[in-house]
């Protein structure tokens, strides 16, 4: 289960993790919770999914308050937050068009987090906002 | 490995050292045979006329020889090759590799898979540590690097060697002027890092307004196909124009500056006076990339 997701986002959330509507999960959504922390808040709930380091990675990006619970029989195993990597390689995609990463090289991304923003190690470039339109 | 990518990864005492070196060399204070039996790769996937000769010449004043491709066209990346294999091979071949490639970043992504060291000739709209070098070698031959007032005028958003000078000038506490077209402004992303970093930079759209408080004027060029017409390009290239007229009253120690090649931002008739360095700073090439070149193989 993946709460405290910011609102509005727990759609992006679902699309950074691989799931749309051709696979065989079952999922939960709420969105706009109240939340006492957040105001409002998204939850998403998948049933026989724990997710891969390259995926909570991801979603720190656009919910760095989430939550993960892995939830077995009826209770939690495990809990934990999500933290943005000093390093993101292929996770997001360098918004330069420029950059030799966006080319057929064999390279994933590579950029470098900071205060100001995600800092592509090959061209400079650096993403200071909307960064969900750039994760691969 | 001592590949040079970026002036970025220089420390200040590098260039010192660098340029110290070149200076050396200058004055004949060098082994011609440094790197007998060393093989120089250029690979050049963008034209460039004194970049790869002065790295040829460079090369062949300390013993070596030089391999290397001038074009897309003449290489197997027509094939459809990777930059990745083509530097697996090519470091296979030669002792070091002088890489050009139209992509940003081609030279640090080139020193991932290279067994040799590579030096960035240029990537893109971005780097170009080697001319960097002889700008600054060029500056210091007329006066100490430390607090220079430098203006930067032309194409500032595309032109690679005006965003490698601003900041190595960082490193000397330079105070930067920048004047440039509408649209063609210094990235903001550079001049926030460089502001933080403590650079005072400030724009400008009249340089004679302050040309006289320069200590270095570096002029880039203004490229055509920046504008939507020729009217458009004569307009703005006549407004950011270097004439004698200009620099008239400027200071005595004021030296002008031109990575080249010039269209019409320098007027020729500027050749014959004593400010004019942009000849010299070419000629400084050599040197300084002997200097580089030692620094890598050997």
């Amino acid at each position: 289960m993946i709460d405290h997701i910011t609102g509005g986002e727990a759609l992006n959330v679902l699309k950074i993790i691989g799931i749309t509507g051709f696979t065989t999960e079952s999922i939960s959504v709420a969105t706009n919770v109240k939340s006492s922390k957040m105001g409002r808040k998204d939850i998403v709930k998948i049933e026989n999914r724990e997710l891969r380091k390259e995926e909570v990675d991801r979603i720190a990006l656009i919910a760095p308050h989430a939550t993960i619970s892995i939830i077995r029989n009826f209770e939690v195993y495990e809990k934990k937050g999500v933290e943005i990597p000093h390093y993101l390689i292929g996770v997001v995609r360098c918004p330069n068009p420029g950059c030799i990463s966006n080319t057929n090289e064999p390279v994933p991304s590579q950029f470098e987090v900071s205060h100001k923003g995600l800092h592509c190690l090959y061209c400079d470039w650096m993403i200071t906002n909307d960064i969900k339109n750039y994760i691969l | 490995m001592n590949h040079i990518i970026s002036i970025r990864d220089l420390e200040r005492t590098d260039i010192d050292c660098l340029l110290d070196k070149a200076a050396l060399i200058q004055a004949n204070c060098y082994d011609e045979n440094s790197l007998k039996g060393k093989i120089l790769a250029l690979l050049f996937f963008e034209p460039s006329t004194r970049t790869r000769m002065s790295f040829d010449a460079a090369m062949a004043r300390l013993g070596g020889t030089s391999i290397g491709v001038d074009s897309v066209e003449a290489s197997s990346v027509a094939k459809g090759e990777t930059l990745a294999d083509t530097i697996r091979v090519v470091s296979g071949y030669a002792d070091a590799i002088v890489l050009r490639h139209p992509k940003e970043g081609a030279a640090r992504l080139a020193s991932e898979f290279s067994s040799v060291p590579i030096i960035n000739a240029g990537d893109g709209a971005g780097q170009h540590p080697s001319q960097t070098l002889l700008d600054l070698y060029t500056i210091r031959q007329s006066m100490p690097l430390e607090g220079i007032k430098v203006g930067l005028l032309g194409d500032l958003r595309y032109g690679r060697t005006a965003h490698s000078l601003a900041y190595a000038l960082s490193l000397y506490h330079a105070t930067l002027y920048t004047l440039s077209p509408k649209g063609l402004e210094l990235p903001c992303a550079i001049t926030e890092e460089l502001t933080e970093g403590g650079t005072e930079i400030f724009e400008h759209d009249d340089v004679s307004t302050i040309i006289r408080d320069l200590d270095v004027l570096y002029v880039t060029r203004i490229q055509r196909e920046r504008f939507p017409d020729s009217a458009s390009y004569f307009r703005v290239a006549s407004s950011y124009r270097i004439t004698p007229e200009l620099l008239s009253g400027v200071k005595e120690r004021l030296i002008v500056l031109h990575p080249l090649p010039r269209l019409d931002e320098i007027d020729p008739r500027v050749d014959l006076l004593p400010h004019a360095r942009y000849f010299e700073q070419s000629r400084n090439g050599i040197p300084v990339r002997m200097a580089m070149l030692q620094k890598v193989i050997s």
